[in-house]
């Protein structure tokens, strides 16, 4: 809604607050990294950091709309993310010499989304259909087998063609042939042309689409099916319909990131998309609030850089993290502070 | 109600059995445009159960229900809401999460349609659209006395005002037929009067037909102009409030011997 108080007003207004602290918190945390970034001030592993904690991000924004806004549990994003990892390694890798970096990564992360759009798609349409904890069953098992059937895939390319097999771990390759996926090897070889500029817009575009989804009409309906599924029903909203809209778009979302993630290191294998990682990008999302972005936002960037952070202190790193986590929850979890937050909050509004 | 018309909703024969227990049987009912109806009766007697029937949330067991001239066999609650039946809950739910002018705008989502990639890439269509729901829930908002209210979370609302945002959501489907489940429950008399001047003026602004159910007799003799008095799951009587006021049979289903 355009209004008389201008650009400004409109960005401050009560119902765009929120939107406008995530593009000021992103736009101003990629400034201030860049110059940080040419001014050689950052350590070798914190450079190292920059790509990765874009696309956890881009992976937790994803699910806050599945399991925040649409409220269906989902534990199956790092899945996903495989799915757009993998599919954007082998589009990078096939298109290698016939286009620049740039070009070849947007399009790598275009087909990852797709692809990975797709995928989600087939798996939403015997599960939302369904009344409870369906989806968490569904998607903690898609991720274990998608992850598993990558260990497996022999993917490779020449002259004569792209070669594809489960079983086949040694192609007749003509000279020139290279290997794209290499079964429990993973992806090798593969051309790092991902870069933090290509992640902090993917991060916008992320957040653009789920803000722009929210305040609108799909978004209402999403949040109603979630608040109330009878009433929702009751005024005409199809109630699978709009929990695929959101789960789809959740992975989506994971399989860009994913794309971008298997584009930032040389050698990439699936088991880095397990289970473990699934529920990682699941506690960002939790510990940040659900349904709320610029909590996930957040907690993604902290929970991200914490355990590397303290890798100095060796052993007792996880005892440390884990201890923070419980203290978060417990802080985040105090009724009387969120009393405090919710008055102070009223009296801005 | 004027007999050579047809009636917008025309209920013949309708029964539902649940395992060995008969809920609602043998029940007609004709309602025609522009009618307040009132569903009345004892406790259990099977009047939610009569509105779970109407708007598909039960398949009949027995029977036909024609909406404006169309057998709704087959329908969803959904395809029933698509088709002009908008309903209230006993129990109210409300979308608690959301503001109060969301519950309604939400509402418009069949009546008021854009895609979502007009959405997600706010196309000139976007702005169109969702400017003429804001217009139209505010209105439905001022014509329940919710104006003031738009911003609340609908969770955070007196219990009254939660029963008229009921009414407005339902009513920004644009139906033909609304159907109230006891709209006074846990009214003090003055906002019972209150709903009762709104619901005549929804019936006379929007030109629908209201069906309620009631338990407040103040409210039913008042708006209704015709009355189904229901007993174990049995149409036991109709016609005029005066009629079923006077009605012995009525007297005893509600006092007993």
């Amino acid at each position: 809604m355009k209004n008389s108080k201008g650009i400004f007003g409109y960005l401050l207004d009560s119902r765009h607050r929120s939107r406008t602290i995530s593009y000021t918190m992103v736009i101003a945390a990629y400034i201030i990294l860049e110059v940080l970034l040419h001014s050689g001030s950052l350590s070798n592993l914190f450079q190292g950091l920059l790509v990765p904690a874009t696309c956890y991000l881009v992976a937790a924004i994803g699910l806050n709309l599945n399991v925040g806004v649409s409220g269906e549990l989902n534990l199956g994003q790092a899945g996903f993310m495989a799915v757009g990892a993998f599919s954007g390694v082998c589009v990078s890798g096939l298109l290698a010499g016939t286009l620049p970096a740039i070009p070849r990564l947007i399009l790598a992360i275009i087909v990852g989304m797709l692809l990975t759009a797709g995928v989600g798609f087939l798996i939403g349409i015997p599960v939302l259909k369904l009344q409870g904890d369906y989806l968490a069953i569904v998607t903690l098992a898609f991720g274990q087998i998608v992850m598993n059937l990558i260990m497996n895939l022999y993917v490779a390319f020449d002259s004569t063609g792209i070669k594809v097999s489960f079983v086949e771990s040694r192609f007749d390759l003509e000279p020139g042939g290279k290997f794209l996926i290499n079964g429990p090897m993973g992806a090798t070889g593969t051309e790092r042309i991902a870069t933090f500029t290509a992640g902090t817009i993917l991060v916008l575009f992320a957040l653009v689409v789920v803000y722009n989804l929210i305040y609108s009409r799909n978004g209402r309906a999403i949040m109603a099916a979630r608040d109330n599924r009878i009433a929702a029903e009751s005024i005409g909203i199809n109630i699978a319909n709009t929990k695929m809209m959101a789960f789809v778009i959740s992975a989506a979302l994971a399989g860009a990131a994913g794309a971008l993630y298997g584009l930032n290191y040389s050698t990439m294998v699936a088991s880095k998309f397990d289970y473990n990682t699934s529920i990682l990008i699941l506690v960002y999302v939790v510990l940040g609030g659900l349904g709320n972005i610029n909590g996930t936002l957040i907690s993604t960037v902290v929970l991200f850089l914490l355990p590397q952070l303290l890798r100095g202190l060796q052993d007792y790193r996880m005892l440390i993290y884990a201890v923070i986590l419980i203290v978060i929850m417990l802080v985040t979890n105090n009724n009387v502070l969120k009393t405090k937050m919710g008055s102070l909050r009223r009296k801005k509004a | 109600m004027n007999t050579n018309e047809t009636p917008i909703l025309e209920v013949k024969e309708l029964g539902i059995d649940f395992g060995g227990l008969t809920a609602v049987n043998d029940l007609d009912l004709a309602i025609y445009n522009k009618e307040i109806v009132g569903l009345i009766g004892p406790n259990g007697a099977g009047k939610t159960t009569v509105f779970n029937l109407l708007t598909k949330v039960y398949k009949p067991t027995r029977g036909t229900i024609f909406f404006d001239g169309k057998d709704t066999a087959g329908k969803t609650v959904v395809d029933i809401n698509k088709a002009g039946i908008a309903r209230t809950f006993q129990n109210i739910r409300l979308f608690n999460n959301l503001t109060v002018l969301d519950n309604v705008k939400t509402a418009y989502h069949n009546n008021i349609r854009y895609s979502p990639v007009e959405a997600v890439f706010r196309l000139p269509g976007y702005y169109a659209k969702e400017r003429e729901i804001e217009g139209k829930s505010r209105e439905l908002l001022e014509i329940m006395e919710l104006g003031d209210f738009a911003d609340v979370t609908a969770g955070n609302l007196p219990y009254g005002a939660q029963r008229r945002l009921e009414i407005a959501r339902a009513m920004a489907t644009e139906p033909k037929l609304l159907l109230l489940d006891e709209p006074a429950a846990g009214m003090n008399p003055q906002e019972t009067d209150d709903l009762m001047r709104m619901i005549r003026f929804v019936r006379d602004h929007f030109e629908i037909a209201v069906l309620l159910i009631e338990h407040d007799m103040q409210l039913v003799m008042g708006i209704c102009e015709r009355i189904y008095v229901l007993n174990y799951g049995m149409l036991l009587a109709q016609g005029l409030p005066a009629e079923i006021q006077a009605n012995p049979e009525v007297i005893k289903a509600y006092l007993g011997d």
